[in-house]
């Protein structure tokens, strides 16, 4: 019986390359997929589906996937997890797109972050999971990152991982200067201007424009600057409350110079992590892997705080990064691949994630004892915990990202980067970087209002 | 081809396929021979060459919205590219790229050229090869080694600025990041064009020169009256290849972007323009109109120096 079986299915699939390459070749527009998968589920009809022969294909960066597909193939013995690294972040994002665009080629799951998501969501590339019953996953994640998955009434990923804000600091330099950690943004600058007199070549912190750190603090400081409602009518306001409260706030490190002008993830950076020129980071709580590994010789030498806030004896954060794994429209094998989707993220797969260094989004996680007493060695054993996970509960309510954040992400450089390189007024760049996502929206046949 | 040579001398069109009534009996039998031989080459050439640029005149006609869909809008996207300063901006600076890095690199290409060939260098092979050698770096790979010197902290920039107590402008900042590409560029394409000069002059009949010097003509005579003249088709060609190459400038800047994303703007040449445009934007047909005119343009430029190349030779 097997023989006969792969024989078809290798038929199938010689059938499948050569409809795929003939497709290409005459350009042809054609609809999605014939294929069996069922387009809604229960949890049987998924528990069923994971007892029958399957191969999922994963695209996903995150180091713990290839264990969660292991521990996956062991439970169920008839599925088999292909992952592949197609990239991190954007360069993911342009391979995913092209393969929606192409109508073939794409995975069956792919780990897309939070701030993608909308846009992926909106082009109905993505399974609404709600329909296989996932909605009623909500209690078992941070309201945060629900919210960032739940979007138009849909659930569109289950969220993996996530990146509430606080301050990492290298308290040696801290004890060297005689600086106190600041709380409020104000102190922080106060900071900046001490440490920057003291050692010309130290900075309070490093930014030459990052968009995705932009819009956390934008978030942060409780601005909304994108609204989407109906899916195509955007409103766009870079100059609200929230969006001039970081720009004022930000500027007078950028037009002062207490920034050290050094990209992030460079070369450079991580020598300045290491060597005490580059003071603090305002990142998400998935940064302490990243220090351990890129930075061992400042080991003992970091420690966390909460990220400063705008007034005194206020609690505000937001989530910078982290994302969720998606189950993709394209997909043949639906039911399986949700089937992995919840493994991977409600199930036995966010202890694996935990374990490889990852920050949860999973309440029940995050409130967990062994997670707060965490003793980071790394930290000088402060249990950094403590402090990141009263960050994911602080995060402002209320954030959207664009249904084409990526693209307008991409062009940050263009125009908010240029305030940067010249020192010239953040709300500047940030009106151009309006009117440039304004344009593209429009062009893109959405209703753009400013 | 060969069956033009068969056609009547005028009066008839010059397509083989439109020859409506041979007069010739022996025509009549189409000979499949020659098509049986190349056939191989345009199954190959079709697809990769003819179709893509088919495709691409194609896509140019819609345009595909995220929200709206499919349609044909004519020539709406080169009206729109024609009056697209980020599009203009990125093919002002890839000219003034070409004015000012080709003949900078040719110059020093042929000066190289001339040396070894002149005999009097010690070693000549040796420098040959060093010279050619970064040609043999992928650009990806010389362009991050070049980044890395660029750097003003760490770099040998930095380090130089440390060390003699100066300050030398970042390379990778607004004013002299188009000078920072060219040197890399320069350097990776000298070799390539001195190994193209030098070939040129290694065909010069040597007897040509022992008649020079019979003659009494001193080295820059010689250089002036065979050896330039020898050269000039090498030129025209080193010329053409630079245009394309220069007009169609990606992989430097798109590497030293990530080192310097403030200064390289996503449309800093136009082909990162397009590239931009098609995967972040997703905006594939726009990007397609830019790409095709950008063909065209390289197209007509290459026509002109190969055109006032050949006009001098006459």
């Amino acid at each position: 019986m097997k023989a006969p079986h792969s024989n078809t299915r290798l038929r199938r699939t010689a059938l499948a390359v050569a409809t795929g390459l003939a497709l290409s070749v005459s350009l042809a527009a054609c609809s999605a997929a014939d294929g069996g998968g069922a387009e809604t589920g229960t949890a049987d009809d998924i528990a069923a589906a994971l007892q029958e022969e399957t191969t999922l294909t994963v695209w996903a960066w995150a180091p713990a996937v290839e264990d969660i597909a292991t521990a996956f193939e062991k439970k169920y013995p008839k599925i088999t997890v292909d992952v592949v690294n197609a990239g991190t972040g954007n360069d993911q994002y342009i391979k995913l797109q092209n393969a929606i665009k192409a109508k073939s080629g794409a995975p069956d799951v792919a780990q897309i972050e939070y701030y993608a998501l909308p846009q992926f969501a909106l082009s109905d590339a993505l399974v609404d999971l709600s329909d296989f019953g996932m909605d009623s996953l909500e209690d078992q994640y941070t309201a945060s990152t629900w919210g960032s998955v739940n979007l138009d009434g849909g659930v569109y990923a289950l969220p993996q991982d996530s990146g509430p804000m606080a301050m990492f600091y290298n308290k040696a330099v801290f004890d060297q200067y005689g600086l106190t950690v600041p709380t409020t943004w104000d102190e922080y600058i106060a900071t900046a201007e001490q440490l920057h007199a003291a050692n010309p070549n130290a900075y309070i912190t490093n930014d030459t424009g990052d968009a995705g750190f932009a819009t956390s603090m934008i978030w942060q400081a409780g601005g909304q600057p994108f609204t989407t409602t109906d899916s195509t009518d955007v409103a766009l306001n870079l100059q609200d409350e929230g969006s001039k409260k970081f720009a004022d706030t930000w500027n007078q490190l950028i037009e002062n110079d207490l920034i050290a002008p050094t990209a992030s993830w460079s070369d450079e950076w991580y020598r300045g992590l290491g060597d005490g020129t580059i003071a603090t980071l305002n990142i998400g709580a998935w940064m302490p892997g990243n220090l351990e590994s890129g930075v061992p010789e400042a080991a003992g030498n970091w420690r966390v705080a909460p990220l400063p806030v705008y007034e005194a004896g206020d609690t505000a954060s937001a989530e910078n990064g982290g994302g969720g794994d998606a189950v993709l429209a394209q997909s043949k094998n639906k039911l399986a691949a949700a089937g992995f989707v919840e493994f991977m993220n409600s199930g036995e797969g966010t202890q694996i994630s935990i374990d490889a260094g990852g920050f949860p989004s999973t309440v029940a996680d995050l409130e967990s004892d062994e997670f707060l007493g965490y003793e980071s060695e790394y930290f000088g054993g402060q249990k950094i915990n403590e402090v990141l996970v009263q960050s994911a509960s602080d995060v402002v309510e209320g954030w959207s990202y664009l249904p084409f954040q990526v693209y307008s992400n991409s062009i940050f450089s263009d125009t908010v980067g240029q305030s940067y390189a010249n020192k010239s007024d953040l709300n500047g760049g940030l009106t151009d970087w309006q009117k440039a996502i304004a344009a593209y929206g429009n062009e893109q046949g959405f209703t753009v209002t400013e | 081809m060969t069956t033009l040579s068969t056609l009547p001398p005028s009066g008839q069109t010059r397509s083989s396929q439109a020859q409506p009534r041979p007069r010739k009996p022996h025509v009549q039998k189409r000979d499949w021979t020659g098509w049986k031989f190349v056939g191989p080459f345009m199954i190959v050439f079709a697809l990769v060459l003819i179709a893509p640029v088919l495709y691409s005149i194609y896509l140019s006609f819609f345009k595909d919205q995220l929200v709206g869909g499919n349609s044909f809008v004519g020539f709406e996207n080169y009206g729109q590219a024609l009056t697209d300063p980020k599009f203009w901006e990125s093919m002002g600076r890839v000219t003034l790229f070409f004015v000012v890095q080709v003949p900078i690199m040719l110059g020093i290409a042929l000066f190289a050229a001339l040396a070894i060939d002149s005999a009097r260098l010690h070693l000549s092979s040796f420098f040959r090869i060093a010279i050619f050698l970064p040609y043999a770096v992928p650009a990806v790979v010389a362009t991050l080694m070049w980044g890395f010197m660029y750097g003003t902290k760490f770099g040998l920039v930095g380090n130089l600025n440390e060390f003699f107590s100066i300050a030398i402008p970042n390379p990778l900042g607004n004013t002299w990041v188009l000078a920072a590409i060219g040197n890399i560029v320069t350097w990776e394409f000298i070799g390539y064009n001195m190994i193209l000069f030098y070939a040129a002059l290694r065909v010069i009949p040597t007897d040509l020169y022992e008649a020079a010097s019979l003659d009494g003509a001193g080295a820059f005579r010689i250089i002036r009256s065979i050896k330039m003249p020898a050269l000039r088709p090498a030129i025209v060609i080193g010329g053409i290849f630079s245009v394309i190459g220069s007009f169609q400038l990606f992989n430097e800047p798109s590497i030293l972007q990530s080192l310097a994303p403030n200064t390289i703007s996503t449309y800093f040449s136009p082909n990162m323009y397009a590239y931009n445009l098609s995967f972040s934007g997703q905006q594939y047909n726009y990007s397609a109109t830019i790409a095709i005119i950008v063909g065209l343009i390289t197209a007509v430029i290459a026509y002109i120096v190969q055109n006032s190349g050949s006009r001098k030779e006459a």
